[in-house]
């Protein structure tokens, strides 16, 4: 259990003041000077002792993607920082609740980070429909800009701009070359890597981006030191991390959780437990829809963390759970997720806009059993073929919530197969007009 | 360069190269639809994924990656790439069962059937069958231009098409719509496309979404009669194959040749096909009582003969015109110099051109690749997007690599690039030699609008005077270049087909009773006045037909072999595609037989020997794909010429690019075109 004095978002309710006056009293923008004097080196060096790892799922190392930035800025390339506030994981809603209630983290945290590599001008790419947290994110930034904390003669002496962007609702641009394309003004499809954007990124400029919450914990890590941060959950897997819990828990909820907290812990801590007890358990996916689901055995004493889930051959993600007990139809919550795929599939590449279609037109017939066993297996070999052989990894994640239920509720596929096979026509007994 | 190991052979490669290139060095064939040499990669078909070891456990896009992002073996040994490797073999098939599963596989009703990269691939690296049992997409089909039919339906999405019209032609005429299963190519609004090399987006397409519409449902690529020969629509000399079926040409497609045309031709290389067919001249006439009747060879070539005989040689003309070949021209000197006469002219436009100024002063000597040097360009009266639209996609890559300016004199239209505006009159381009510093290696591009006015010496010596001042002519880099529009024309020059001393030229010839016989071999862009008795020899019914006396039916260049030189003076050979129809004959055959029926035969008897005869007089005839190259120090002499200009605006002599010459104004396709680029300048004017 985290200690309330450990917890970074001290407003992630919106209980208290999300003004600029607010997030001072919570310490925040204190003496961001001294911060920003410990200079680039010292700053990518302290986060990447921290062990913060990227929290947009794929769980980088994020001092590791700064340093990758070019330690000598060319006047004709200048340096970007990206914010991905793209936030459209179906369950996760971490990002928002940052935006919209402790904005001021974000923007302190985006100076700091653009200082240490070099970047004049951020730029926040915030989700199509996010309307009040982006208001509310503009209103913080404004403030800044008023109290002359951030612009191009600061207190702080490093010439910075932060810029509010309003994206369209596409989930895929969430994907970092999309989101840059996007930003730029094309249409939001993934670009090839490499060349990575730390190299050719924004305007071809070197790049770096990152998600929200990696970039908001930040000037706390700094203030409380990098060992403090390290200090919370198991060795590689530090800090403190937003859980977004929906589903069937009695109170879902935004938490923020040390890492590798178990996942009863997590739930019972702050969910109230599961609806109708744990023996009620049917399955999770621990990690917004992009990961395996976990049947209830497997997750139930599991640490929520990126190790401990990818060892069960799932992933922490977004640290989205989303909790589904056993009136759950699972094979139709996945076919759902097909569905989302396959409409946010961008079309560029093969195997993602042909391939998800497949599955989920599959998938649905599956929901009703409409299908025989051997295509199943077949399911599972095309989801197969579309993961790894895409240009981004929107292919790798309609492949994985598939390959889940396969893996662990192949029994219950073949039984709806059985049931539909034993009663093919199942159209509502006719009553006589009366 | 850097050593890597493709399936185990060893290759060195330069480190640009991507690993599809290196594997293809290796003798691996790697399967590809996205992939183009000369378009930017996209990656986004995944037919060319290959293992790599070392990298990702998962299979790289093999087109995408170079070869330099390749990290080498712990002990320093060359990075490896399996082509042939389970994982690449299951990876290939499904992308290719992918690919298959909304196409509709109507391969017995598809144009692309024989020729199609799907159906070969599928054939080679696919699975043995689908096990798709959903219900397929259907795409409806986008009107995208008369000259290229769309199915889209089978449509893979490979963008070799959209990448194609927004770097290559420059008018971002195609995109796609809609995203995931539901994204569509289309040209947005359903227009037309605006390019001059749209008929491309056709050969590119690597299934057959989009096909040539004029050529639809006509044939099998197997029953093809394939003749590789050289177009004549414009002066580039593009590299054509034509495919012919028994006695009809069916279509046209481009050949490689990096020096000339890459891999592109304009749509009116491409599809003046039914040109071919239409309005052809099949047999002689002569006109009595002021109407034409048909007749017979004999009877012709001797009332010629008997015309002949009693014109004294002063009032006999020759005129050429722009689709002729180097023999006929050959040939129909020969005979003007037997007959004796001064008056010869192969410039009908009336250019300022003069082959005794040397060759450089009319070859386009920087060269079309050498247009890929250049560090600046200076257009002068031209419009070559018209005027050559493939060399203007030449300087479009050139003005994409970047670093290159380009500076106008003349219309100020859409050249597919950025450039700056001098002005419109002679005294914008004086004013620029003055102020511009100079340029590196400047291309100085003259074209026929500056040249074919009465001024036209005048500003040929200014063009010269900047190609002098601003770096475009010295011993490493002669950048003065004329663009032409005839195909006929640098031969004709090379062959000195013009006024000898006290001869008219062709504007002087044609004017009222300047002359009272005029051999026509093919110039239709001239009217001649009333009174002289005009020998057309020429294919088409067409203007020069209308004012002839006695037509003497030839061959168009699909239906004999010839000589070309073309605008860098680069000489190509020509051959033969199918016969002339009907009695018409091939060109030199007709002056020779007239020859003969003057009493006098000309010294040839069979094409073999006049070409012999051609290129004993004239040696760099003999080197076929070569150019002799001009003296830079004739750019000099030129310079030094003086005169005054007049105070008109340049302009380009093509008014309408698809109507250029008689095969072309006989093509329907052409008429569409045409009026669909007239109400698209109507509609921009409104």
């Amino acid at each position: 259990m985290l200690s309330d004095s450990d917890r970074i978002f001290t407003n992630l309710y919106g209980l208290g003041d999300r003004s600029l006056s607010g997030a001072k009293k919570r310490g925040q923008w204190d003496n961001t000077k001294a911060l920003l004097a410990l200079g680039r080196d010292k700053i990518i060096e302290e986060v990447k002792a921290s062990g913060l790892r990227g929290r947009g799922g794929a769980g980088f190392s994020t001092g590791m993607k700064w340093s990758f930035m070019p330690k000598e800025i060319d006047p004709q390339r200048p340096h970007y920082l990206v914010i991905n506030a793209d936030e459209s994981e179906p369950g996760t809603c971490k990002d928002r609740e940052i935006m919209r209630n402790d904005p001021h983290t974000l923007v302190e945290g985006a100076m700091i980070a653009s200082y240490a590599m070099g970047a004049h001008a951020c730029y926040i790419y915030v989700r199509g429909e996010f309307i009040a947290e982006r208001e509310a994110l503009q209103a913080a930034v404004d403030e800044a800009y008023a109290a002359n904390l951030i612009g191009k003669n600061n207190t702080h002496g490093y010439p910075f701009d932060l810029y509010v962007h309003h994206g369209a609702g596409a989930y895929i641009c969430g994907e970092e070359t999309a989101l840059i394309e996007s930003l730029e003004g094309k249409k939001g499809m993934p670009r090839l890597k490499p060349p990575f954007p730390a190299n050719v990124g924004l305007y071809g400029c070197p790049t770096t981006v990152n998600n929200v919450e990696s970039i908001a914990v930040v000037p706390t890590i700094l203030r409380r030191g990098a060992a403090w941060f390290a200090g919370i959950g198991r060795p590689n897997n530090a800090g403190t991390k937003l859980f977004c819990i929906s589903g069937h828990v009695n109170t879902p909820c935004n938490i923020e959780e040390a890492m590798s907290i178990s996942f009863r812990e997590l739930i019972d801590a702050h969910c109230g437990g599961v609806r109708g007890g744990w023996d009620n358990l049917l399955a999770v996916i621990p990690g917004g829809s992009s990961v395996r689901c976990l049947p209830a055995h497997e997750i139930i004493d599991c640490p929520m963390d990126f190790d401990s889930l990818s060892k069960l051959g799932s992933g922490l993600g977004t640290a989205a759970v989303i909790v589904m007990d056993k009136s759950t139809d699972i094979i139709r919550a996945i076919a759902r997720l097909s569905y989302f795929y396959k409409h946010e599939s961008c079309g560029q590449c093969t195997p993602c806009r042909e391939g998800t279609g497949w599955m989920w037109r599959v998938m649905q017939r599956m929901v009703e059993g409409r299908a025989q066993k051997k295509e199943i297996d077949m399911l599972f070999d095309v989801s197969k073929q579309i993961e790894g052989h895409t240009i981004c990894a929107l292919g790798d994640a309609a492949a994985w919530p598939v390959q889940g239920l396969i893996t662990h509720f192949r029994d219950v596929i073949e039984q709806r197969i059985d049931q539909y096979t034993a009663n093919p026509h199942s159209d509502p007994v006719r009553v006589a007009a009366e | 360069m850097t050593k890597i190991l493709v399936d185990g052979v060893e290759v060195d490669v330069p480190g640009e190269f991507t690993l599809l290139q290196a594997c293809e060095e290796a003798g691996a064939e790697v399967p590809r639809f996205c992939y183009h040499e000369r378009l930017s990669i996209a990656g986004n078909c995944r037919m060319c994924l290959v293992e790599v070891k070392g990298g990702p456990p998962k299979p790289q896009a093999s087109c995408a990656m170079s070869v330099k992002d390749l990290r080498p073996g712990p002990n320093g040994a060359p990075p490896e790439v399996f082509t042939k490797s389970p994982m690449v073999k299951k990876a290939r098939e499904g992308v290719m069962e992918f690919l298959l599963l909304n196409h509709p596989l109507d391969c017995p009703i598809c144009d692309q059937g024989g020729e199609c990269d799907l159906q070969d691939q599928a054939l080679v690296f696919g699975g043995d069958s689908s096990r798709y049992h959903e219900n397929k997409r259907a795409v409806e089909d986008k009107f995208i231009g008369p000259l290229v039919k769309t199915e889209m339906t089978r449509c893979i999405h490979c963008t070799r098409c959209v990448r194609f019209t927004a770097e290559v032609a420059g008018t971002s005429d195609m995109g796609a719509i809609g995203r995931g299963e539901d994204m569509e190519i289309t040209t947005y609004l359903e227009g037309a496309m605006t390019s001059e090399l749209q008929g491309n987006v056709a050969d590119l397409c690597p299934v057959g979404a989009l096909l040539p519409k004029p050529q639809n449902f006509r044939a099998r690529p197997w029953e093809y009669q394939k003749t590789e020969t050289i177009d004549v629509m414009d002066a580039l000399g593009s590299n054509i194959r034509v495919d012919s079926r028994g006695r009809e040409v069916i279509r046209i497609l481009p050949r490689v040749n990096d020096l000339v045309n890459e891999e592109w031709i304009s749509d009116k290389t491409r599809q003046i096909v039914d040109g071919l067919k239409t309005q052809r001249l099949d047999r002689p006439y002569i006109r009595e009582n002021g109407r034409l009747r048909p007749a017979n060879w004999s009877e012709a070539l001797s009332l010629v003969a008997a015309k002949t005989k009693a014109t004294p040689a002063a009032r006999i003309g020759a005129l050429v015109g722009d689709l002729a070949a180097a023999e006929e021209i050959f040939a129909l000197k020969l005979l003007a110099e037997q007959l004796g006469t001064p008056h010869l002219d192969c410039r009908q436009d009336g250019a300022k051109l003069d082959a005794k100024a040397g060759r450089a002063s009319y070859l386009f000597n920087a060269t079309i690749a050498g247009i890929e040097e250049a560090d600046g360009l200076l257009i002068i009266g031209s419009n070559p997007r018209k005027e050559s639209p493939v060399l203007n996609a030449r300087i479009r890559k050139r003005w994409l690599a970047g670093d290159f300016t380009v500076s106008l004199v003349g219309e100020a239209v859409d050249l597919t690039y950025d450039y700056h505006y001098c002005g419109a009159g002679p005294e914008s381009l004086s004013q620029f030699i003055k102020s511009a510093q100079p340029i590196g290696k400047l291309l100085v591009l003259i074209g026929q609008g500056a040249l074919a006015r009465p001024d036209g010496g005048v500003l040929l010596s200014l063009a010269a005077q900047a190609a002098q001042k601003l770096g475009g002519a010295s011993a490493e880099w002669n950048g003065f270049s004329v663009l032409h529009t005839a195909a006929a024309r640098v031969g004709a020059l090379d062959l000195g087909f013009t006024p000898a001393p006290g001869g008219l030229d062709a504007q002087s010839m044609a004017q009222a009773g300047a002359l009272d016989l005029i051999f026509n071999l093919g110039a239709d862009e001239l009217s001649i006045h009333p009174g002289a008795f005009v020998v057309y020899i020429g294919t088409h019914g067409d203007r020069g037909a209308h004012r002839a006396d006695v037509i003497l039916p030839g061959a168009s260049f699909t239906e004999k072999s010839g000589l070309y030189a073309n605008t860098e003076g680069r000489v190509q050979l020509a051959s033969r595609v199918v016969f002339p129809p009907g009695e018409a004959r091939e060109d030199w055959a007709i002056l020779r037989a007239l020859s003969g029926a003057l009493g006098a035969p000309l010294p040839f008897d069979s094409l073999a020997t006049l070409r012999k005869k051609l290129i004993e007089t004239y040696p760099h005839f003999g080197r076929i794909d070569q150019i002799a190259p001009g003296s830079v120090s004739q750019i000099a002499t030129l310079a030094s010429a003086a005169g005054d200009v007049s105070r008109e605006s340049l302009r380009s002599t093509i008014t309408d690019f698809y109507l250029t010459n008689p095969i072309a104004r006989a093509s329907a396709v052409m008429a569409e075109c045409s009026a669909l680029a007239q109400s698209r300048l109507t509609q921009a004017a409104e």
